[in-house]
């Protein structure tokens, strides 16, 4: 380690691969002093500065608040606050346009100053070694200090390592072209600078104290060495000017002539590394209990008739800054945040200065013409020249990087060390095809890092998708064991002999039955279904065979009701002749009578012979196929025809009742001819015509509701002694309904003749 | 008898070569992946069954028993493309049927719409979404793949995919869509 | 006014292909002057020739793959193959000897490899060596120099035999190349090659007239023209300095070798160094960015290889010169030399 400090005050130092040298441009600022700018009308301050989380919001909108004073709160090991840049009132908070290379809106705090810039209360700490180390971070936490060099790692963290420090660093290297903002600093305020050194070196305690500063800042160098003049520890190393000679790798290799491994923090090798303007930043913020609230901005660039670095508050618009250098107008309008080698361009100018913004950079059309511009396309092919290579600080291979960053092969661009690229834009500035080098990798390093998020979330879902599967499979086990286990637990309730079991025993059966009815009715349906124009055509006999059934039915109803009607005209006739003492009809009334039981006992006959032939045909054959059916449907048919024939026979019967009825009529006209009886008849057949009407109509309804059956029956063929029951009872209740009606007109024929006896007395 | 010597000795070398050669595939034995396995990886898993196959690994079985490499509507032509290498064949256009938008959504339960009839529940491939019987839903966006198959289930249409938005934090450096304000002065 | 976003650095250094291509065209001058003092016209035509016939070629090819004509057409690339063509041809070539060549060298070997940038052979030499092997009796039409020629050589009589094989007066090639003492004339490599086989040696071949009073007649001027470009190129940092270095070590390694272990049979290093198409291969050709090698330590490999590879075609090969064969192989040996060379990356160990 001596022979570091040796060769160091020898002032030799190692050499980094590969840097360019672009020109510097510093001219432009580096010897103007830093001026203040203005408090603006209004400042946009984004509540994520900085590598991490963003703090808690603490204030709301409309609170006013005091100069310096937090607008959020840090939350996490990685979040920090930012604080009021001047006093004034919370206007909004809203997602604004963030200085980012995206161009993407992150939520903003807007603050519209009053222009009183009143501090909050502050405590002046003279003396920090009275402070506890602990205290120190604290302060340097609460003042939401990052690194104010570009990257905007939380200093405190930084500050906060435990490792043993050997070797402090202070970059003041600002190796980008134009950038003087740390130069002026340093030229400006070196003795604050120091302040925060000595304040880095009470909480690291290293070894060695480096201050790197570029050969090319004659004016900084020796404000350095004045105010370091007493200070032993601390090395001032004066390298070459090469770029980029800033970055922490390069500059580690300069000095020590370590590289820091990949991956690796620079503090696992006791190094630490600060930049001037975060020194400067933990002064104010330890001894002036003063956070983070301003910093120093170059703004330069051809474009501004008077470049200058400004003392520029948070959140102060990159426009109003540009307009106080008096921007020339220019057709197309290059906003550059950063340096020319790693800034990024600005979609507009209203996007504000944050913590890490060191440079705003506005060049004019032929000053910087970028080839690497989306719309421009100055491309070609690459020719392998190998320039990229030679000039790569990270010692990678950017022209074989390009391939595989186009060919989206991103095993090979990880083996080529995609990751250790600093993205210091050497290969692309040096590059004779113009190829954007560090676009590609910064597109490729995107990519991959996003895949490895796909991958990861692909691997959840898969987990989580197979545990799934696995529920579902474990309720399903759980499930059909539960099943299992209620079954059995029955069976034994069942098994026990108790009248309780049985009758469940019994219900279980007819459900069984049940069941499997439905499961055949649905097979057989299944079936139909298979070959639909057959069954089409034995629906349609069917329906032609239940539509003559149900009209040989209606006649037989119609003959059954007549002769129920012939029965009561004849009784009320009776009644009317019995008085008139015609002994000779009663003879043959009950010849009717005895006619009709007669038939009726036969069709019941015949009735009960037919249906249990296809019951019988239909339980003893459940899976029979359909032309077997068919011959059962025909003899129902037949028996159908039989029973017609009999209703036939009961027809005939009965019309020769009703002609001897007829003959009766005649004779009882003949006895009496009475006007009451005339009119009793009359009544007699009104009666008659009403019952008749009112038995057609319950025909009707029962004759559809045959027609219906007969299709179902045709579809339920095994189980065709169901609908042949349900028939058989609706033609009962429609028997019964026309014996009531008959009854009914019974009832109002034997008034009638009551009242026709009553009013015969009267005449 | 040279003829004999010359088919002898032909002979035996290729007997030699044959002994060596079938030595070295039983010695040096790669035990490589199954290829549904392999296939399975390259999957997206967002199980969403648009290829027809309940979830990414039984559609990984089927291409490795022939079925067509270009059903995976999530994984677009990149799936289709490694599918393709890894199998040695030619390279598909998506299927027209499984042709969608492919971009990177998740599922968001409008809550207030939402009645708790857990249809969606038991339609998501992942268990993403959190709620129970008669209480109001949600999706657990972390764990959520996109699949959209809690969209059709749902009785009251309150489920929408919303397209993931792009933060600092996934932006993919496509400068062409940074909106430049335009200023006429 | 509108905001104009570019990715960065936005900074570039302005350089650009074709100002590299046209650097190294500009660098060939010394040598071709040389050639044209001491071999007449010959190599001027072809040189003009191969690069009418490879910009239209390019010009065909990049049309048919619907590329930008503007910028790639002019961007020195194929130029700058037509002139090594041109100038590697014997100067009495047939003028469809150029015209297959450079349609060969653009047409196959650079567009059918994808363009500029994707050829893995360096056309010019993959051109030359598909001539040598199928058009042998063309190509080794050697002319002498013009001060050991019985004939006095124009510009016309050289127009007229390239066309047509016969000067205006009816001379052949053939009468053109014989010796007033009634020899054909052949290349120093080819005539101590020639006089070792037939059991002379070297000190003796050094007798011969085509040789003269260094390494033979012309062609040391030549070589000591193209290492003039060299170094013009290496001052410009338009080539690295590695491939020409490691490749002339090699060779005057190889040669000294040889030497020492038998100098009756081996030339001497400097004659190695100034005859052929040493200067040339080792500053025009070996540097051809696309087909060599990209790293320090693979430029190193590339370049000795391609000095072992040429001295042992030239002591034990079929053809006297072997710097196009030499080039061939080591081309495809580059991407493996690429493979294995790659540079340490910072943090990283090997």
């Amino acid at each position: 380690m001596d022979s570091v400090i040796e060769r160091i005050q020898k002032g030799k130092f190692w050499q980094f691969h590969g840097g360019i040298h672009p020109p510097e441009q510093k001219f432009l600022t580096c010897n103007k002093p830093i001026a203040h700018m203005p408090i603006p009308t209004q400042l946009t301050i984004p509540i994520r500065q900085h590598i991490g989380q963003a703090g808690e919001l603490v204030v709301n909108v409309g609170d006013t608040v005091l100069k310096g004073q937090a607008l959020t709160r840090a939350n996490s090991p990685m979040s920090l606050p930012v604080h009021a840049p001047t006093s004034g009132t919370i206007t909004a908070i809203k997602a604004m346009t963030i200085p980012h290379p995206s161009g993407l809106s992150e939520p903003c705090i807007i603050l519209t100053p009053d222009g009183e810039d009143l501090w909050q209360q502050r405590k002046i700490c003279p003396d920090f070694q009275l402070l506890s180390k602990g205290q120190i971070l604290e302060k340097i936490a609460n003042a939401g200090i990052a690194g104010m060099g570009g990257a905007g790692f939380p200093t405190q963290v930084k500050a906060g390592t435990l490792a043993k420090i050997d070797y402090l660093i202070i970059n003041a290297a600002e190796c980008e072209p134009y950038i003087t903002a740390d130069d002026l600093l340093l030229q400006e305020h070196s003795p604050t600078v120091l302040d925060g050194i000595n304040i880095l070196d009470h909480l690291l305690a290293p070894k060695h104290i480096l201050i790197a500063i570029e050969d090319n800042k004659a004016q900084a160098i020796t404000a350095l060495k004045t105010a370091t003049a007493a200070n032993s520890k601390v090395e001032i190393c004066v390298i070459p000017t090469k770029y980029p000679s800033g970055g922490e790798k390069q500059l580690i290799k300069i000095l020590t002539g370590q590289e820091v491994p990949s991956g690796v923090l620079p503090s696992s090798l006791g190094m630490v590394m600060q930049n001037v303007a975060t020194c400067f930043a933990i002064a104010d913020a330890v001894i002036n209990d003063t956070p983070l609230i301003k910093r120093v901005v170059t703004v330069t660039g051809q474009a501004l008739a008077k470049p200058q670095n400004f003392w520029a508050l948070i959140g102060t618009p990159v426009g109003d800054l540009i307009e106080r250098c008096q921007y020339q107008n220019q057709k197309y309008k290059h906003l550059i945040m950063g340096g020319p080698m790693m800034g990024f361009s600005l979609p507009h100018d209203q996007i504000p200065v944050v913590k890490t913004s060191n440079c705003i950079l506005a060049p004019s059309e032929i000053e910087i013409a970028s080839p690497f511009s989306s719309t421009s396309n100055n491309e070609v092919e690459c020719i392998r020249c190998g320039q990229c290579a030679d000039a790569c600080p990270a010692q990678l291979l950017p022209q074989e990087l390009q391939w595989s960053a186009k060919a989206k092969d991103h095993k090979q661009l990880e083996s080529l060390n995609l990751f250790d690229c600093i993205e210091c834009g050497a290969c692309a500035y040096v590059c004779p095809s113009q190829i954007p080098l560090v676009h590609y990798y910064r597109v490729a390093k995107a990519e991959i890092r996003q895949q490895k998020l796909l991958d990861i979330k692909a691997e959840k879902a898969k987990v989580r998708f197979e545990a799934r599967k696995q529920r579902l499979e474990r309720e399903k086990i759980a499930r059909a064991e539960k099943h299992r286990k209620a079954a059995e637990a029955r069976k034994a309730r069942m098994n026990a002999g108790t009248p309780a079991a049985k009758a469940e025993k019994s219900a279980v059966a007819a459900a069984l039955a049940r069941v499997k009815a439905k499961k055949a009715q649905t097979s057989d349906q299944q079936a139909d279904a298979v070959a639909p124009e057959v069954s089409d055509s034995k629906k349609q006999v069917a329906n032609a065979i239940a539509r003559a059934k149900a009209k040989k039915l209606a006649l037989k109803k119609q003959g059954q009701i007549d002769d129920l009607n012939t029965l009561q005209s004849n009784e009320s006739q009776s009644s009317v002749t019995l008085s008139q003492a015609a002994p000779a009809n009663s003879e043959q009334k009950a010849k009717v009578a005895a006619a009709i039981a007669k038939a009726k006992a036969k069709q019941q006959r015949q009735s009960l012979a037919t249906t249990p032939e296809p019951e019988s045909n239909a339980t003893s054959t459940l899976a029979q196929n359909k032309p077997q059916v068919e011959v059962t449907n025909d003899k129902l048919a037949v028996n159908e025809n039989e029973q017609s024939d009999a209703a036939q026979d009961n027809i005939d019967r009965q019309q020769k009742a009703s002609i001897t009825e007829e003959a009766n009529t005649g004779t009882v006209r003949a006895a009496n001819e009475d006007d009451n009886t005339r009119k009793a008849k009359v009544a007699a057949v009104v009666a008659k015509a009403k019952a008749k009407k009112l038995a057609e109509a319950k025909q009707a309804c029962s004759s559809q509701d045959k027609d219906n059956l007969a299709t179902k029956q045709h579809a339920q063929q095994p189980t065709a002694q169901q609908p042949q029951q349900q028939a058989e009872q609706t033609s009962d209740a429609a028997e019964k309904k026309a014996r009531i009606a008959a009854a009914v007109a019974k009832a109002k024929a034997k008034k009638l003749a009551a009242t026709t006896h009553k009013s015969q007395p009267l005449e | 008898m040279t003829t004999l010597t010359a088919i002898l000795v032909l002979g035996v070398i290729a007997a030699l070569f044959g002994a060596l050669l079938g030595f070295a595939s039983v010695r040096f034995k790669v035990e490589g992946d199954p290829l549904a396995e392999q296939l399975d990886a390259l999957l997206p898993q967002t199980q969403c069954g648009q290829c027809g196959y309940p979830g990414c690994k039984p559609y990984a079985e089927a291409v490795a028993n022939g079925e067509a490499i270009n059903k995976c509507a999530p994984g677009g032509e990149d799936t289709i493309k490694k599918i393709a290498d890894l199998m040695g064949v030619e390279v598909q256009p998506l299927d027209e049927a499984h042709e969608t938008d492919n971009s990177p959504k998740v599922a968001f339960i409008i809550e207030e719409d939402c009645i708790g009839c857990t249809k969606c529940i038991q339609a998501c491939p992942v268990d993403a979404i959190i709620g129970t019987t008669k209480q109001m839903h949600t999706i657990i966006a972390d764990e959520c793949t996109g699949c959209d198959l809690c969209v059709a289930p749902c009785p009251v249409d309150c489920i929408e995919m919303i397209p993931v938005a792009t933060t600092t934090q996934n932006w993919q450096w496509d400068l062409e869509t940074i909106p430049v304000v335009q200023i006429d002065k | 006014m509108a905001f104009w976003i570019a990715s960065s650095p936005h900074h570039h250094q302005q350089s650009e292909t074709s100002a590299l291509m046209r650097l190294v065209i500009y660098a060939t001058i010394p040598g071709v002057l040389a050639q044209w003092y001491f071999f007449g016209w010959g190599n001027l035509i072809h040189i003009a020739l191969a690069v009418v016939t490879a910009l239209v070629a390019e010009f065909t090819v990049l049309s048919l793959r619907h590329k930008k004509i503007s910028t790639q057409l002019f961007d020195g690339s194929a130029i700058l193959t037509a002139v090594l063509i041109g100038i590697s041809l014997p100067a009495l070539a047939p003028w469809w000897i150029t015209v297959t060549g450079s349609l060969f060298a653009i047409i196959v070997v650079k567009q059918l490899y994808g363009g500029l940038g994707h050829n893995p052979f360096n056309p010019a030499m993959a051109a030359y060596v598909m001539l040598l092997i199928s058009f042998p009796v063309q190509m080794t039409l050697w002319q002498p120099p013009l001060s050991l020629l019985a004939l006095d050589i124009h510009f016309v009589d050289t127009l007229s035999v390239i066309f047509s094989g016969y000067t205006p007066q009816g001379y052949s090639v053939e009468q053109i190349r014989t010796h007033i003492d009634g020899y054909t004339m052949a290349t120093p490599l080819d005539t101590v090659k020639t006089n070792i086989t037939m059991g002379l040696t070297v000190v003796e071949s050094m007798q011969s007239a085509t040789i003269g009073e260094h390494f033979g007649v012309g062609w040391e001027w030549m070589n000591a023209g193209f290492l003039l470009g060299g170094l013009y190129l290496l001052k410009r940092k338009a080539i690295h300095w590695t491939t020409p270095v490691s490749f002339l070590t090699s060779l005057f390694v190889c040669s000294f070798i040889a030497f020492v272990i038998s100098p009756d049979s081996s030339a001497s290093t400097m004659f190695h160094w100034f005859t052929g198409a040493t200067m040339l291969g080792a500053f025009f050709i070996l540097t051809d960015p696309v087909s060599g090698a990209t790293s320090v330590k693979g430029r190193l490999i590339f370049g000795a290889l391609a000095g072992l590879l040429v001295y042992l075609i030239r002591k034990f090969g079929g053809y006297p010169d072997a710097v196009a064969f030499a080039v061939l192989l080591c081309n495809m040996a580059a991407p493996l030399i690429d493979q294995y060379t790659r540079p340490r990356t910072y943090g990283h160990k090997l």
